[in-house]
């Protein structure tokens, strides 16, 4: 069981244990993303995060009696706009239903979903690693519910506080098939559909913040037999837990029935606390949602005109991004995966190799540098920042610049990184940092001749070892040159004048 | 000094705006009225006698600034089920579980009334959340027939019903998911309307059954009736059900009555006029369809054949969506909050179990158990499907003739107390008024008579979807002729 806890545990190890288990698991997730809509789903209160608590409410989220929904369309053009993008058929006919339980959360004591004749449905998601294509079995539209505090910081009350703010706002459904297979698929798959969710612009689908929340569906089998009995886990709030609780779920499985014991159909909390799924009830304390048909909405029939609208304005999605970069930028397949992973990276992308083209590089000349100093300098800079592209101080124009007075032996690759640095304390443009701190490198020879001089005189013990066939000994000499250039001197020159007069 | 009293609405309208009579001394002569009926029948709740008189200050010094910017309702004393948000009053359907919750918000169809300068007067008695027939039921105790005292005013807009037929207000609005409006009016003698599904909007209406619910007018003459129509008919976008159209002028085509009548084709159905009606009701409403016969009307039978299952159908619709309806009554957020709970389940059970009357709980257990698992399909998706078979026997109706016309209640007025033991039969008293909701369409009473006992008779009038035109037109052809004096009232 020690499995899951120990959070160190090397990954092929891991790998190894999953493959040593009896029974393998097959798992399907339920992920709930709020839509990126400026007001909620029925009224027109704000979808801001974080505002004082009850604070964006009003008659119709807080569930007033006589109170009636009206449909926000944007979030139904949002959910179209995910069916499309997942290649699911849009439904001709969808219908909202009324999903009844009781809880403070929801103040209508019912939640307007769908159930039968959802807006979206069959589609896949295809994981880039493998190629597998995960079925999506389909996405709905409904509302969320609230928020309950039960203490304030550490301290535990003896009431309950409820935060409506939350209530309202547009939540689509997006269910897969039971096609995942592992910890490592499920987290693929989820990486997978955020990106997509994020590149067609739906949701922010930011976990911390709760606009993307998962849920899991897990049994486990050994090979050939059939499906065994399912068990739900929730709760499980960043990536990590939802890796860790399937890890932990597969093993307290396998150990389950390998030991004799069975199974049972119920809800699990994931604790992050104790890295445990927690039984939160049985099948037999499962609740009678009492669906049925919202008689408030009208049926909703989206016309194919609107449905082909949505579809001709999707952007490029992030697979056929990936092999179009691979084919038009001759990038690897690595690079290509990590700059098309969000909509807005790959846009910095394009746009920096296109400043660098309009600065008088080619294409690929341009594409090698761009995605090294992206992947490498500027997502280490943002990453350690926790920054997002789009709050990058170095704009695509700017590190274009960059890359230009590289390349064409302006500044060296020493002092670009300076001037990299700098570009992103200051924000500024790389031709006046280069210009105010005296940063262009001296290929003049007659100026660096004199430089050469003094380091020769300077150092003969080099310069006897060097005579004595000692070649590397010419490195003292060239390190003397470049410290008193400060850097600037060009290396390539300064090597060819030590060996000339020495 | 002008009568107020004697005048249609028409008239009050036209003497307030031209300064003959001012809109205190209406709604003075009114609330005299009220001061000295209210206590023998308990049709109002509460009087709005703070608001009223900044209300009609407001009315007045619109009046000093231009009369003919006023409304078409202007200075018109109105009463309001106790089932509609009226912002800054109290609303509780009558019931206990929302004794002291104060509306945050007005009714759309408040907003009209308020726009037209109607003058809101007090809220209505009525069967808790609209469940009953009968006006028995109610948080604040019953509410007698201005007929006979002794008789239940109908229900469950039996307070605004008695309301206007005991002339303490001209006008009233009521809500009908099965009868709750026309049931009462021809129990207290006067016009109730049931609109088409979706001509009124329905936010701010306290739902009961949202598929059925519709809110509507209650006045003594067709006219009146039409005006309180022109001014709450018509698209809201608050409602999604609410249907976006031109509504016509219903006084303007009210007129049209006496030519309209000539060569109009009146349905009976004929399983409306059954064995186990009462004779009187069954005589005075043939007598009335003969009035309109003489007219030139054309009169035939008209079969409705799915009518045996309304009432099993629509005890299965209306109850299936209360229970969601009323689940938001919790006591977490407002109204009745039991004090001995231990936990949330706790909390919920005693809240609910104390706050509801017998009937809501009951028809909350039968929706309930209708949507659970495993009955769903049995019960509700099958209703859905015979309501449909409904929906189209009108429909085929339709094709044949204009309007339908039926008896709105099997018996007049029965005794308080007489069924309340015994929820079946109390259910049939709408056993006429339930398929209109189902259905969609339009339903009107008009009263065509008095019993023996000296209580009112109603007759009903279909019509097709959004063709209350028609139904108005029919109604008031009759009115005008109608051959009959109403009795003296005792009250």
């Amino acid at each position: 069981m020690g499995v899951s806890r120990d959070e160190s545990i090397d990954r092929r190890n891991l790998r190894f244990i999953m493959n040593t288990l009896n029974y393998k698991p097959t798992i399907g997730l339920e992920v709930h993303v709020q839509v990126k809509t400026v007001s909620k789903l029925f009224c027109g209160c704000s979808t801001e995060f974080g505002a004082e608590p009850n604070h964006n409410i009003c008659a119709v989220c807080t569930g007033q009696p006589g109170v009636l929904p009206v449909m926000n369309k944007k979030a139904v053009e949002f959910t179209i706009r995910t069916g499309l993008a997942l290649g699911c058929s849009i439904s001709e006919h969808s219908v909202f239903a009324r999903k009844q339980y009781f809880y403070p959360d929801l103040p209508k004591n019912y939640q307007v979903s769908q159930y039968e004749l959802p807006l979206c449905i069959k589609g896949s998601v295809t994981l880039p690693s493998t190629g597998k294509r995960i079925g999506i079995t389909r996405v709905h539209l409904e509302e969320d519910a609230g928020k309950l505090l039960h203490a304030i910081g550490a301290r535990e009350l003896e009431y309950s506080l409820v935060d409506l703010n939350r209530t309202g706002i547009g939540l689509m459904e997006i269910v897969s098939e039971p096609d995942i297979t592992s910890a490592d698929e499920a987290v693929e798959y989820l990486t997978t559909l955020k990106s997509i969710l994020r590149y067609i612009d739906v949701s922010d689908c930011d976990m911390e913040k709760g606009t993307l929340r998962c849920d899991a569906n897990i049994s486990i089998a050994k090979p050939g037999d059939e499906l065994g009995t399912k068990v739900e886990i929730k709760n499980m709030n960043s990536f990590k837990s939802l890796h860790t609780a399937l890890l932990y779920e597969i093993v307290r499985q396998n150990e389950t029935l390998s030991s004799g014991g069975k199974i049972i159909q119920e809800t699990r909390l994931w604790d992050t606390d104790i890295n445990e799924t927690k039984s939160m009830r049985s099948k037999e304390f499962a609740h009678d949602y009492r669906y049925f048909p919202e008689p408030d909405l009208v049926p909703f029939k989206p016309s194919r005109e609107w449905v082909t609208e949505i579809k001709t304005s999707l952007p490029e999605l992030p697979l056929a991004r990936k092999s179009r970069f691979v084919k038009e930028y001759g990038l690897n397949d690595y690079d290509a995966g990590v700059l098309t992973a969000e909509k807005a990276l790959a846009d910095y992308f394009e746009e920096t190799v296109t400043s660098c083209v309009k600065l008088g590089l080619n294409n690929n000349d341009a594409a090698k540098p761009v995605t090294n100093w992206i992947t490498t300098d500027l997502l280490g800079y943002l990453n350690t920042n926790k920054k997002d592209i789009s709050l990058s101080p170095v704009t695509a124009v700017n590190l274009a610049g960059l890359i230009k007075l590289l390349t064409d032996g302006t500044i060296s690759g020493k002092i670009a990184k300076t001037v990299f640095t700098e570009m992103c304390n200051t924000g500024g443009k790389p031709e006046d940092i280069v210009k105010s701190k005296g940063l262009v490198q001296i290929s003049d020879e007659s100026a660096i001749l004199k430089l050469v001089i003094e380091a020769i005189n300077e150092n003969p013990k080099a310069v006897a070892e060097f005579k004595a066939g000692k070649e590397r000994a010419v490195f003292a000499i060239v390190g003397a040159v470049m410290k008193k250039s400060q850097g600037k001197a060009n290396p390539a020159v300064v090597n060819k004048l030590i060996k000339e007069n020495i | 000094m002008i009568d107020t009293k004697k005048c249609s609405v028409q008239e009050i309208v036209d003497n307030v705006k031209t300064n003959k009579v001012s809109p205190s001394e209406v709604v003075g002569t009114y609330l005299a009225r009220v001061k000295d009926t209210n206590p023998k029948l308990n049709a109002f709740v509460e009087v709005f006698e703070d608001s009223i008189s900044s209300r009609v200050k407001e009315l007045e010094s619109k009046l000093a600034d231009n009369p003919k910017t006023l409304g078409a309702l202007a200075g018109v004393p109105i009463a309001i089920k106790d089932n509609i948000a009226i912002k800054g009053k109290l609303c509780t359907c009558a019931s206990k579980i929302m004794q002291g919750y104060v509306s945050p918000y007005n009714a759309e169809i408040i907003n009209r009334l308020v726009a037209a300068d109607a003058i809101l007067v007090g809220r209505t008695n009525m069967d808790e959340f609209a469940m009953g027939s009968s006006t028995e039921t109610s948080f604040y105790g019953i509410t007698r027939n201005p007929w006979d005292l002794d008789s239940i005013p109908g229900g469950s807009s039996g307070g605004s019903a008695a309301a206007v037929a005991s002339k303490m207000v001209p006008l009233a609005i009521g809500s009908d998911t099965g009868g709750s409006i026309r049931q009462p009016a021809s129990c207290c003698g006067i016009s109730g309307l049931k609109p088409t599904y979706g001509l009124v909007s329905r936010y701010g209406l306290f739902a009961f059954a949202s598929s059925l619910d519709q809110i509507g007018p209650f006045a003594n003459s067709i006219p009146d009736l039409a005006l309180l129509l022109n001014v709450i008919a018509g698209h809201d976008t608050k409602d999604s059900t609410s249907v976006d159209m031109q509504t016509p002028d219903y006084v303007d085509a009210i007129q049209k009555s006496g030519d309209v009548i000539k060569g109009l084709k009146i349905g009976l159905p004929k399983e409306y006029f059954i064995s186990g009606i009462d004779k009187e009701v069954e005589t005075s409403v043939r007598n009335a369809v003969k009035v309109l016969e003489s007219l030139g009307a054309e009169v035939v039978e008209v079969s409705l054949p799915h009518t045996e299952y309304a009432l099993a159908v629509y005890y299965i619709i209306a109850p299936a969506e209360a229970s969601a309806n009323l689940a938001r009554y919790d006591g977490i957020r407002f109204g009745y909050r039991s004090k001995d709970a231990a936990d949330l389940l706790e909390l919920y059970e005693k809240s609910r179990g104390d706050g509801f009357g017998p009937e809501v709980k009951r028809r909350i257990m039968l929706g309930t158990y209708t949507l659970s698992s495993g009955y769903y399909d049995a019960y509700y998706l099958k209703a859905q499907k015979v309501r449909t078979l409904l929906r189209q026997d009108f429909e085929n109706a339709f094709k044949q003739v204009d309007v339908i016309i039926t008896p709105t209640c099997p018996t007049a007025a029965f005794k308080i107390g007489a069924k309340m033991d015994d929820p079946l039969q109390m259910y049939l008293s709408d056993i006429f008024t339930i398929s209109c909701n189902l259905a969609g369409i339009p339903g009107l009473n008009i009263p065509c008579g008095f019993s023996g006992n000296g209580l009112p008779i109603g007759m009903q009038v279909f019509g097709k979807h959004f063709d209350e035109v028609k139904v108005l037109q029919t109604a008031y052809a009759y009115e005008q002729h109608r051959g009959w004096a109403f009795p003296g009232m005792k009250v």
